[in-house]
């Protein structure tokens, strides 16, 4: 069951007027890499997992949907007052005639969200090592999405994003060594 | 139309909650790949009071934080107040 | 604490047509060395760690942008 909290994760600021960062802060929304396919993924395989690491897909699958809130909360800050003529010339005219202001499950390239974007092979390990890659390929989005913009205040949003996927991946691979430790050895950690 | 403004001291208890939460979230993950760590259990339990208290003082006067039986409502319906998240 | 980011330098050809990017880093942040997340770390406040992303400095990884 989920509940909402009417609460971002972490503060989200943006000083710079700058729509055409909208368009692409939207590849970690609904690119293959973002927040929504993490949750996704996540929380799909915590069905098949082994009893051990279901706690572990369930918070960090959840903590995702928190993330996918904040880029959200970026989007929506850079495009709400944005005019049509500055839409237009932030690349987002194709985005607009479509959604006007809305958001929406796309990439930065426009490509609409998909299903094939996650997996779930039913084996753990194979399950745990692509979230780790999943972790690392949305550390260094957001590497190159901090590399786009000098506005201070929203690279301090997406380092904070970035950090939280190191961690994450961190968790991962703690999870395939509990999957890896002997049965019935009794491992105080 | 000039809209709610929101005092000074909304984002300063707001930003106590999300850095207590926050301690939460990381003190989750690690138990769950590190169920026999006491003290971090402990840790979490206190942090867990303390959250409850800042939250209950923040929904005070800012109203709810979470729906369906989570948090009380004053009249009219609090819960689909502004401000959302995302306006904030 | 260890570097977080390694160097290289790739091959320049002569006959390129644009100036060479001489030198090439990426990203080693310390989930690469961490196994498993030893007991009793060091924490951050939890000021500290909202601002940092991370409850403890030793997964800390700093980020310098790559505005030319």
């Amino acid at each position: 069951m989920w509940i909402y909290e009417k609460k971002l994760q972490y503060p989200v600021r943006v000083s710079k007027c700058d729509p055409q960062m909208a368009k692409w802060l939207i590849e970690q929304y609904g690119g293959a890499d973002g927040e929504l396919s993490a949750a996704l993924r996540y929380l799909n395989q915590r069905y098949s997992i082994p009893d051990k690491v279901i706690g572990l897909l369930t918070d960090i699958g959840t903590e995702e949907f928190a993330h996918l809130e904040m880029i959200a909360t970026m989007v929506y800050k850079l495009t709400k007052d944005a005019t049509v003529e500055q839409l237009k010339a932030a690349g987002l005219g194709d985005h607009y005639v479509n959604h006007d202001r809305a958001l929406y499950y796309n990439n930065a390239a426009g490509v609409p969200w998909t299903a094939t974007y996650i997996q779930a092979k039913g084996d753990p390990i194979a399950d745990l090592y692509e979230d780790i890659a999943a972790e690392e390929k949305a550390r260094a989005t957001y590497q190159w999405l901090i590399d786009m913009t000098d506005d201070v205040d929203l690279q301090d949003g997406l380092k904070f994003l970035r950090e939280r996927e190191i961690v994450h991946s961190l968790r991962f691979r703690e999870a395939v060594e509990i999957l890896k430790a002997e049965q019935g050895a009794k491992k105080v950690f | 139309m000039k809209e709610n403004q929101l005092p000074e001291h909304y984002y300063t208890m707001l930003e106590e909650l999300q850095a207590v939460d926050f301690v939460l979230v990381e003190l989750n993950l690690y138990l769950d790949t590190h169920p026999f760590d006491g003290a971090a259990i402990q840790q979490y339990n206190q942090c867990a009071q303390k959250r409850m208290q800042l939250a209950h003082q923040f929904q005070m006067e800012f109203g709810p934080l979470m729906p369906f039986g989570h948090a009380f409502s004053k009249h009219p319906w609090q819960w689909v107040e502004t401000p959302w998240p995302w306006q904030v | 604490m260890m570097e977080q980011v390694r160097v290289w330098y790739p091959f320049v050809g002569p006959f390129d047509p644009c100036p060479p990017i001489l030198e090439k880093t990426y990203s080693t942040p310390p989930q690469l060395f961490i196994p498993f997340q030893p007991m009793n770390l060091p924490q951050f406040s939890p000021h500290e760690a909202l601002k940092h992303g991370t409850l403890w400095p030793a997964l800390y990884s700093p980020y310098e942008p790559k505005n030319t």
